[in-house]
C-alpha cells in the first residue's frame, strides 16, 4: 500500500473526526462572559471557538504528560539500578560497579531533574485545563495525588542531595541507604498516580452528589484499589524496568561495537552492564508479555469498548480474527484494508477459539473511542514488546554460547532497541487515555465536560509555549546525557572513604575547565 | 450548586478552618524555603564573578528539589480539599500560572545544566535562564497573590472573568513586591552560607533590599485596605485592630535589628531571620485580611471545601507524615551545613 494515501487518510478521518468535532458535538463549557479587548486573544478568530478550546486543551495535556512520562518511567528503572550497582559495591567492593554507579549517577541527576519540571506542570494541569473535572473528581483524586505528594515526592526530594552530592558527607552504608530511599520514592510514587488513572478508567468507592454531581468517596481501599489498579501498576512497572534495560543495553553495545570497531578490547564496566541489561531483557521482556495480556483480560472485562476500539472490530463476534493491519473508518463503520488471522483474536483475548469478543457496533456512536488511533498505538507496542523480549531470549542462548559481547547481530539490535522501551510505553499510555474516550471518568463524565473555562486562545498560546520550553530543554537534556553516554564509564571512580583533594578544587576550575564539572573525581 | 456555611456543623465546620490552617503554613513553608531559593537565582546575574556563582548554586544545590516540593504539595492540597478553588483559581489565572510555571521549568534544568555545559556561551546562556527563570516565577507568584487579594469574578462556582484581570497595577505591584522580598531572602541566604567577598557583596545588596522591602510593605500596607470594604473593616474595628496595632511596631523593630546586623560583619545568620520576620507579618497579616475567603471575595473556605470524607482521609497522612517530612529535610540541611567557599568539597 501507498504510504501517502495512508498519511492522507489519517489527516483526513483526524480532520473529519476530530476537528469537525464527531465526538465533542454541544461542547457544554462555561465561557467567559466578558471577552477580552485585545484583539489578537479574542475568541473571534478562531472557527470553532468551543471545539477548539477543548481539543487544544487535550492536545496540551497530551504532550506535557507524554513528556513527563517519559522521565519519571526513566527514574523508576534508573534508580532501581542504581541501587543494585551500589549494593553489588558494597558487597563486592568490586571498583565495577563504582565506576558503573557514578557513570549513571550522572545521567540520572539529569533524567530526574527533567522529571520534576515537567511533573510540576502536571500538577496544576488539571485545574488549568480540566477545571470541571477537577472540581468534581478532586474529592477523590486530590487526596491521592496528596498522599503522592507526602510519601513519594518529599522522601525523594529529602533523600535526592545526598545520593546526588553526599558521598563524601556521609557514610557508605546511609549514602546506601538514601539511594534505596530514592528508588523507593519512585516506586511509591508510581503506584498512587496509577492508582488515581485506574480509578477514572474503573471507577468504585464512590457516591455521586446529588445536585453538584460531584464524586464523594465512600470507600478508600475500593478507590485505591480499584479493579485495573494491580494490572496497571505492574504492567507500568515491567515498563519502566523494561525501559531503562534496553537505554543501559544500547549504551553498552554502543561502546563494544565501538571498542570492536577500533580492535580494542572493551573495558570491564562495559561488559558488566551489557550482561546485566541483557538479564533484565531476558527476564522483563517475557514478563511484560503475560502482564500485558492479562491488562488486556482485565480491560475486556471492565472497557469492552475498549477493546473493540484498539481491535477495530465492528460486530461482536465469536470466532473473531486477529487483525494484523487495517485502517479503522468511524463514520462508515468498517475496517478497511484487513489484514486478518483467523480465530486468533478471540483466542488473545478469551483464551478460547470461540469466546465472543465486542464490537464498537455494541455501542452508542457517541461512546465510540477513535478507533483509528489506539488501533495502531496498541499494535506498536506490541510489536515492539515482542521485539524486545525476542532480542532478551536471544542474548540467552548467545550467553550459554559465550558470545554475549560479540555477537554483531545482538548488539546491533540492542543498539537500535535503544529508544523502543519510551516508545512502546508512550504507545501504550495514548492506548489507554485515547481508549477512554470520551471519556474522563470511564463511562460517568466526558471529556466535553471535564473541560476548564479558558479561551482556545489561552490555551493555544500556552501550548505553542510549552512545544518551544520543552523543545529546548529538553533536547538540551537529551543533548547532555547522550554526550556522557558518548563516554565509557571512568575508571577508579572514588567513593566515600577515599578523600581526594583535587576533588575539592574542581569547582572552581569548572568554568575554564568545564569538562571537569560533570565528571570530577576522575581520571586520576 | 449552593455550598452556604450556615447551619455546618461538627467536622464539616472545623475541618475547612484546620485544613485553612495547614495550606496557610504550608504556603509560608514554601516561602521560607524557596523564597531564597528563588532570590538566590535573582541575584545571580548581579555577581559576574563565576567562582561566586558556583558558590551560590552550590549552597542550594542539594536541597531545591525538596524546596520547590512545597509548591507542588500547595498544589495538590488545594486539589484534594478545597478543589472548587483549586478549579476557580486555576482557570482564572491560567496565563500567570504557566507563565510561572514555565519559568520554574528553566530554572529548575539551570542548577545541573549550567555545570553540564562545555562552552563559556551555552554556560552563560544557561545562567541567564537561571536568572530570568527565577525572578519570572516570583514576579508571576506575586501577582497571583495580587490578584487574588482584589478578587476574582465568580459566577455559578466558576471563574467569569477574563484572561487578562490579572494585568492590573495591584498586582504588578505585588509582583515587584515578592520580587524584592525573595532577592532580600537570598542575600541574606548568602551572608549566611557564604564567606569573605561574596558575604560581603550580600551584606550590600541586603541593606539596599532591606530599604525597598520595607517601602513595599507600607505600600501594600495602605492600598490593600483601600480594595475592598472588608478589608478595610478587617483592620479597622475594634477589637481586631488590637491583633493589628502591633505589626508596624514590629516591622521596625525587625528593621533596627536587620540594619544593626548588616553593619556588624560578625552576624550571618541574624538577617535572614529578620527578613522571614517581615514576611511573617506580612503574611498573617494578609491571611487576617482575607479570612475566612480562600477565593475573595465570594467563595469562603466552606464553599471551596471536599467533602469531609476526602479532607479527614488526607488530614489523617498529614497528621502522621509532615513531622516526619520536616523531620527528614532538617536532616538533609544539617549533612549540608556550614559555610561554602570555593574550596568546598565540590558538586558531583
Ligand atoms: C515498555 C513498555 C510496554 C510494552 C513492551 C508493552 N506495554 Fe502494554 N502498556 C504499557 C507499556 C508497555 C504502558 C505504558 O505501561 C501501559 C499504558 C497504561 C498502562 O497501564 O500500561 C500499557 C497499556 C496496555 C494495555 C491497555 C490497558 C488499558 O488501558 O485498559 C494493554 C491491553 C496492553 N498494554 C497490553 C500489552 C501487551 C499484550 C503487550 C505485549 C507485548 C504489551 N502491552 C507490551
Ligand atoms: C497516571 C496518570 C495520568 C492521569 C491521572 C491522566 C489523566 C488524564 C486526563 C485528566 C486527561 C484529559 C481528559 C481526556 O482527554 O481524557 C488525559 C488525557 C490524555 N492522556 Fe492521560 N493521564 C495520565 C497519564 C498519561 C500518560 C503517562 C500519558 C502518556 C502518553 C497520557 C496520555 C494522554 C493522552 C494522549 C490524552 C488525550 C486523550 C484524548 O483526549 O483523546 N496520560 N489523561
Ligand atoms: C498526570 C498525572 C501526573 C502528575 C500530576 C504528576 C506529578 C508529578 C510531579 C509534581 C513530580 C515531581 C516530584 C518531585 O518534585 O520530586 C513528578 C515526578 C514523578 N512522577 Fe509524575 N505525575 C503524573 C504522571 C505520572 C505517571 C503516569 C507516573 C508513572 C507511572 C509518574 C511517576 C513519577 C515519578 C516516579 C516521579 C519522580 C521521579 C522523577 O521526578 O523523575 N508520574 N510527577
Amino acid at each position: 500500500m501507498n504510504p501517502e494515501f495512508i498519511l492522507r487518510y489519517f489527516l483526513h478521518t483526524i480532520r473529519n473526526n476530530v476537528l469537525n468535532n464527531k465526538y465533542s458535538l454541544n461542547i457544554y463549557m462555561i465561557r467567559p462572559k466578558k471577552t477580552t479587548h485585545i484583539p489578537v486573544f479574542s475568541n473571534r478568530s478562531n472557527p470553532v471557538t468551543g471545539a477548539d478550546a477543548l481539543f487544544l486543551a487535550r492536545l496540551q495535556f497530551a504532550f506535557t504528560v507524554g513528556f513527563h512520562i517519559v522521565f519519571p518511567a526513566f527514574s523508576i528503572g534508573l534508580a532501581a539500578f542504581l541501587a543494585v550497582l551500589e549494593g553489588l559495591w558494597l558487597k563486592t567492593d568490586k571498583q565495577v560497579y563504582l565506576d558503573l554507579f557514578q557513570y549513571w549517577l550522572r545521567a540520572f541527576s539529569i533524567v530526574f531533574g527533567m522529571g520534576v519540571v515537567s511533573g510540576l506542570v502536571m500538577s496544576y494541569e488539571f485545574g488549568t485545563n480540566w477545571a470541571q473535572f477537577s472540581q468534581k473528581a478532586g474529592p477523590i483524586l486530590g487526596p491521592l495525588l496528596g498522599y503522592e505528594v507526602m510519601t513519594a515526592f518529599f522522601l525523594e526530594a529529602g533523600f535526592l542531595g545526598i545520593m546526588l552530592f553526599g558521598m563524601n558527607k556521609v557514610g557508605k552504608k546511609l549514602h546506601f541507604f538514601a539511594t534505596c530511599v530514592v528508588s523507593l520514592g519512585t516506586l511509591i510514587s508510581m503506584s498512587w498516580i496509577l492508582s488515581s488513572n485506574s480509578w477514572m478508567q474503573t471507577p468504585r468507592g464512590y457516591a455521586i452528589e446529588p445536585g453538584t454531581g460531584r464524586f464523594i468517596p465512600e470507600n478508600w481501599w475500593a478507590i485505591v484499589f480499584n479493579p485495573s489498579f494491580p494490572f496497571r501498576l505492574t504492567h507500568m512497572a515491567l515498563a519502566a524496568f523494561l525501559s531503562v534495560a534496553f537505554v543501559v543495553g544500547g549504551v553498552g553495545a554502543w561502546h563494544l561495537l565501538r571498542a570492536k570497531r577500533s580492535g580494542n578490547q572493551p573495558t570491564e564496566a562495559v561488559k558488566v552492564m551489557f550482561s546485566m541489561a541483557m538479564w533484565m531483557a531476558a527476564i522483563v521482556g517475557p514478563l511484560q508479555i503475560l502482564a500485558g495480556d492479562a491488562h488486556g483480560l482485565n480491560t475486556l472485562k471492565y472497557q469492552p469498548a475498549k477493546i473493540a476500539a484498539m481491535e477495530g472490530d465492528w460486530n461482536s463476534e465469536g470466532y473473531a480474527p486477529e487483525l494484523l493491519f487495517g485502517i479503522p473508518d468511524m463514520e462508515n463503520e468498517v475496517t478497511n484494508y484487513k489484514i486478518a488471522i483467523p480465530y486468533v483474536g478471540s483466542l488473545i483475548l478469551t483464551h478460547s477459539l470461540s469466546g465472543k469478543v465486542p464490537g464498537l457496533k455494541d455501542y452508542p456512536k457517541d461512546q465510540r473511542a477513535p478507533s483509528y488511533v489506539v488501533f495502531f498505538s496498541f499494535r506498536i507496542m506490541i510489536l515492539l514488546g515482542v521485539l524486545m523480549a525476542a532480542t532478551g531470549l536471544f542474548s540467552l542462548w548467545l550467553r550459554r554460547k559465550g558470545a554475549l559481547w560479540t555477537n554483531p547481530l545482538l548488539l546491533r539490535a540492542a543498539l537500535f532497541l535503544t529508544p523502543a522501551g519510551f516508545i512502546a510505553l508512550l504507545c501504550g499510555w495514548v492506548t489507554t487515555e485515547v481508549g477512554r474516550q470520551p471519556f474522563t471518568v470511564y463511562g460517568l463524565l466526558r471529556t466535553t465536560d471535564s473541560v476548564s473555562p479558558v479561551p482556545g486562545a489561552s490555551i493555544g498560546f500556552t501550548l505553542a509555549a510549552f512545544v518551544a520550553v520543552y523543545f529546548i530543554v529538553f533536547a538540551s537534556g537529551i543533548g547532555i546525557l547522550l554526550r556522557g553516554f558518548a563516554e565509557e564509564p571512568h575508571q577508579g571512580e572514588t567513593g566515600p572513604d577515599a578523600h581526594h583533594p583535587q576533588r575539592a578544587a574542581s569547582m572552581a576550575s569548572a568554568v575554564s575547565d568545564t569538562a571537569a564539572a560533570g565528571h570530577t573525581g576522575s581520571g586520576e | 450548586m449552593d455550598l452556604a456555611t450556615t447551619g455546618l456543623t461538627g467536622a464539616a465546620y472545623w475541618l475547612p478552618i484546620v485544613w485553612a490552617v495547614l495550606a496557610a503554613a504550608a504556603i509560608f513553608i514554601y516561602i521560607v524555603l524557596d523564597g531564597f531559593d528563588l532570590g538566590l537565582g535573582m541575584l545571580f546575574l548581579a555577581e559576574p564573578d563565576k567562582k561566586h556563582r558556583n558558590i551560590m548554586i552550590q549552597t542550594v544545590a542539594p536541597v531545591w528539589d525538596g524546596n520547590e516540593t512545597w509548591m507542588i504539595f500547595g498544589g495538590a492540597a488545594l486539589y484534594g480539599v478545597f478543589p472548587n478553588a483549586y478549579a476557580t483559581i486555576l482557570p482564572a489565572l491560567y496565563l500567570p500560572v504557566l507563565i510561572m510555571l514555565f519559568a520554574l521549568i528553566l530554572r529548575g534544568v539551570g542548577f545541573e545544566f549550567r555545570s553540564r555545559m562545555h562552552t563559556e556561551q551555552t554556560r552563560n546562556l544557561w545562567d541567564i535562564g537561571f536568572c530570568l527563570g527565577s525572578f519570572v516565577a516570583t514576579f508571576m507568584q506575586g501577582i497571583i497573590l495580587g490578584t487574588l487579594i482584589s478578587g476574582i469574578k465568580i459566577e455559578n462556582n466558576a471563574f467569569a472573568g477574563s484572561s487578562f484581570d490579572w494585568l492590573a497595577p495591584f498586582p504588578l505591584f505585588c509582583g515587584l513586591a515578592v520580587a524584592c522580598g525573595y532577592a532580600l531572602l537570598g542575600a541574606t541566604w548568602l551572608i549566611w552560607r557564604t564567606e569573605s567577598d561574596l558575604q560581603a557583596t550580600m551584606r550590600r545588596w541586603a541593606g539596599f533590599l532591606s530599604l525597598a522591602m520595607l517601602g513595599m510593605i507600607a505600600a501594600v500596607s495602605v492600598w490593600t485596605p483601600a480594595l475592598h470594604a472588608t478589608y478595610m473593616q478587617n483592620w479597622t474595628t475594634w477589637p481586631r485592630i488590637l491583633y493589628v496595632a502591633p505589626v508596624p511596631v514590629a516591622v521596625i523593630t525587625l528593621a533596627l535589628v536587620m540594619f544593626q546586623a548588616l553593619r556588624g560583619k560578625t552576624s550571618r545568620r541574624i538577617p535572614f531571620f529578620c527578613a522571614l520576620g517581615w514576611f511573617f507579618l506580612a503574611f498573617s497579616g494578609l491571611g487576617i485580611n482575607i479570612w475566612p475567603y480562600i477565593v475573595p471575595p465570594s467563595m469562603t473556605i466552606w464553599q471551596a471545601s471536599a467533602p469531609p470524607a476526602s479532607q479527614t482521609f488526607l488530614l489523617v497522612g498529614a497528621a502522621v507524615l509532615l513531622p516526619l517530612i520536616l523531620s527528614y529535610t532538617a536532616f538533609a540541611y544539617h549533612v549540608f551545613r556550614g559555610t561554602v567557599n570555593e574550596h568546598s568539597e565540590s558538586y558531583h
